[in-house]
């Protein structure tokens, strides 16, 4: 990035793409790559509506393809884990000066949106959610923060350019040297909770710290995690977290969290599975470390979306 | 010879029904479910499907009504074992009790509560269809032999099978019962979880590779436990998951497991991959797939209080 951008394109508008675009917007001119025509007519003839933590309505411009967009200076991937290949092939051959940037769930989603093309990647992981309502109304629940940090081709500076952005449109932005320790901690913390409350039914309760009886879940818990920091060792990543302790502590809470692939799973949609516990059983068969554990999750999951067929 | 079949579900009614067309054996059944008591001494005890039958066993709800046995079979769900024997002990008090249920560790809990114990292991199964009615799904064998802690007389072990054999239920006395129990409780151990954890039939398990492969783990986890107790399989549970598979004989069909967790009833998983990944941890043999299928499916039950 040369400077703060000052035009931001948001490419997939499920809620977290919408969430940023209808922010932006209010600070920079932001258009939206959707992938139906009528989803982008709607947001061309009526904005984007923000409500929750935000009441405001967004004009932004959208398409179905990059050629009726001007290039923009950020590009922000949004889509789920599973699309971002399509996405960015997609955008292959397109703005060639614009920085991408990966909000996906999971590790690795950088590394698929360079293969496209040769583009500046910041990577990011979100933890802010919200509700969509309809092709134009999305509504911001939880106010947490964006962490943003540098991928190919980029500096801790871009991340900041980035962030600052983001935290002057009111969502809220954190710009890392290293993003990986946080990414790791938050991906062996989701590879393990979403998978075990999906395939048991059960929120995020103390059920997933109990260590009283050998049948207990914590055990479980503790071995899926043991398997993960293993990986990112192997990886040289050294975690800011520790997941076990992040586990214990949002237990003791006493929110009882549905993870959203519990919710995925209820609902019969499909999972993020592959982007999460896929992307962590991929980087250790890279890395030659045994995870046989996080494989029996992966396919329990792989198997309970095949008994909607 | 009079015997008492304790715990009239599906497999201890086709027990019952078979041994009382024989007309040397009283049969008594005991069961808690009041109105199939009340249609067993009304209407008799009927098989449909593999088998007709109509036999007229004396079935009570009350355990003070039996009366000295020379054999109980028990058939409840495992976790029922220990109050059903606990009930029906005095009538066994010069008998010999056999357990014909899922998984391992029945045989112990009878041996708290009666002097001589049989080993045993039963294929056929089928479900109850209405009061006084089971349908019988699957034919197949049981294998009977002394209880290793308390063990009951061959000779009386023989007597037991002939009996059964005799009535339609056709049944091995072997010295050593380990080997066939085993074979079963890994085949389910292996099987049942998976329907149950993902909602897919045998057949759909067995056809996904990665699936197939976590239910090979689970088998080879459960062979190193028998072995270090020294127990030879009658064969290998591998190919009976391939053989279930087919589908002429079980591709569709939802394990017992997924039916219970579908219906939100307790699973008998205690005895299955608890049962292995117990005798793994007293023998020092590491069940890690067994303890995470384990505490998977216990984190289900666990859902349905959340």
């Amino acid at each position: 990035l040369r400077s703060e951008p000052k035009r931001v394109c948001v490419a997939g508008a499920g809620v977290i793409g919408s969430l940023f675009a209808g922010y932006l917007a209010r600070v920079v001119d932001v258009t939206v790559l959707t992938r139906r025509e009528e989803h982008a007519n709607a947001l061309n003839e009526g904005g984007l509506r923000v409500s929750g933590r935000g009441d405001f309505t967004s004009r932004v411009a959208a398409a179905t393809s990059p050629e009726a967009l001007p290039e923009p200076d950020l590009v922000i991937v949004a889509s789920k884990g599973g699309d971002v290949e399509s996405l960015a092939a997609r955008l292959a051959g397109h703005w060639p000066g614009a920085t991408l940037m990966t909000v996906q769930n999971g590790i690795g989603a950088d590394e698929i949106v360079a293969r496209q093309g040769a583009w500046p990647l910041l990577t990011a992981v979100t933890f802010m959610s919200g509700t969509r309502h309809a092709d134009t109304h999305v509504e911001y629940v939880l106010d947490t923060a964006t962490w943003i940090g540098p991928s190919r081709g980029t500096t801790v500076e871009d991340a900041r350019a980035v962030a600052a952005l983001i935290d002057s449109s009111g969502l809220k932005a954190e710009a890392f040297d290293d993003l990986r320790p946080a990414q790791w901690s938050k991906l062996i913390f989701n590879a393990t909770v979403n998978t075990v409350a999906a395939v048991t039914g059960l929120r995020h309760d103390p059920h997933f710290a109990a260590l009283d009886e050998p049948s207990d879940l914590g055990f479980l818990v503790r071995n899926l995690m043991d398997e993960g920091k293993a990986v990112a060792a192997a990886a040289g990543v050294t975690l800011d977290e520790d997941p076990w302790e992040m586990n214990v502590l949002a237990t003791q809470r006493g929110h009882r969290h549905a993870p959203s692939m519990l919710e995925d799973v209820q609902a019969g949609r499909p999972t993020e599975v592959d982007m999460i516990t896929g992307s962590l059983v991929r980087e250790a068969h890279r890395l030659g470390i045994p995870v046989p554990l996080h494989e029996a999750m992966y396919s329990l999951i792989k198997g309970r979306e095949a008994s909607w067929e | 010879m009079k015997i008492c079949v304790v715990g009239c579900g599906a497999v201890g009614s086709l027990f019952a029904a078979n041994l009382a067309t024989l007309d040397d054996v009283e049969v008594w059944a005991y069961d808690l479910a009041q109105e199939h008591v009340d249609a067993i001494n009304r209407d008799g005890l009927r098989l449909t499907g593999a088998g007709e039958v109509i036999g007229r066993p004396r079935a009570t709800t009350d355990a003070a009504e039996l009366p000295p046995c020379d054999f109980g079979i028990v058939a409840t769900k495992a976790m029922h074992s220990e109050a059903a024997i606990g009930a029906t002990a005095h009538a066994f008090a010069d008998g010999c009790v056999a357990t014909v249920q899922n998984g391992i560790g029945n045989e112990e809990v009878l041996a708290r509560h009666v002097e001589r114990v049989i080993r045993g292991t039963t294929f056929p199964a089928g479900k109850i269809t209405a009061p006084g009615v089971v349908q019988w799904d699957v034919k197949g064998d049981t294998t009977f032999g002394p209880f290793e802690d308390k063990p009951a007389p061959f000779e009386e072990v023989q007597r037991l099978a002939d009996a059964c054999t005799r009535g339609g239920m056709p049944t091995a006395a072997v010295a050593d019962a380990r080997g066939p129990q085993w074979r079963k409780v890994i085949f389910n151990a292996a099987t049942n979880p998976l329907g149950a954890l993902t909602g897919l039939t045998h057949g759909r398990v067995c056809e996904r590779p990665d699936l197939r492969r976590l239910a090979s783990q689970l088998v080879t986890e459960g062979k190193a436990v028998a072995s270090a107790q020294g127990i030879v399989l009658d064969s290998d549970p591998e190919e009976l998951i391939d053989y279930a598979a087919r589908p002429e004989v079980a591709y569709g069909h939802k394990a017992s497991m997924l039916q219970d967790v579908e219906a939100r009833r307790q699973t008998e998983v205690d005895y299955l991959n608890g049962g292995i990944a117990e005798f793994g941890r007293k023998l020092g043999i590491a069940t890690p797939t067994h303890e995470s299928i384990w505490a998977l499916v216990k984190g289900v039950e666990a859902s349905w209080n959340q």
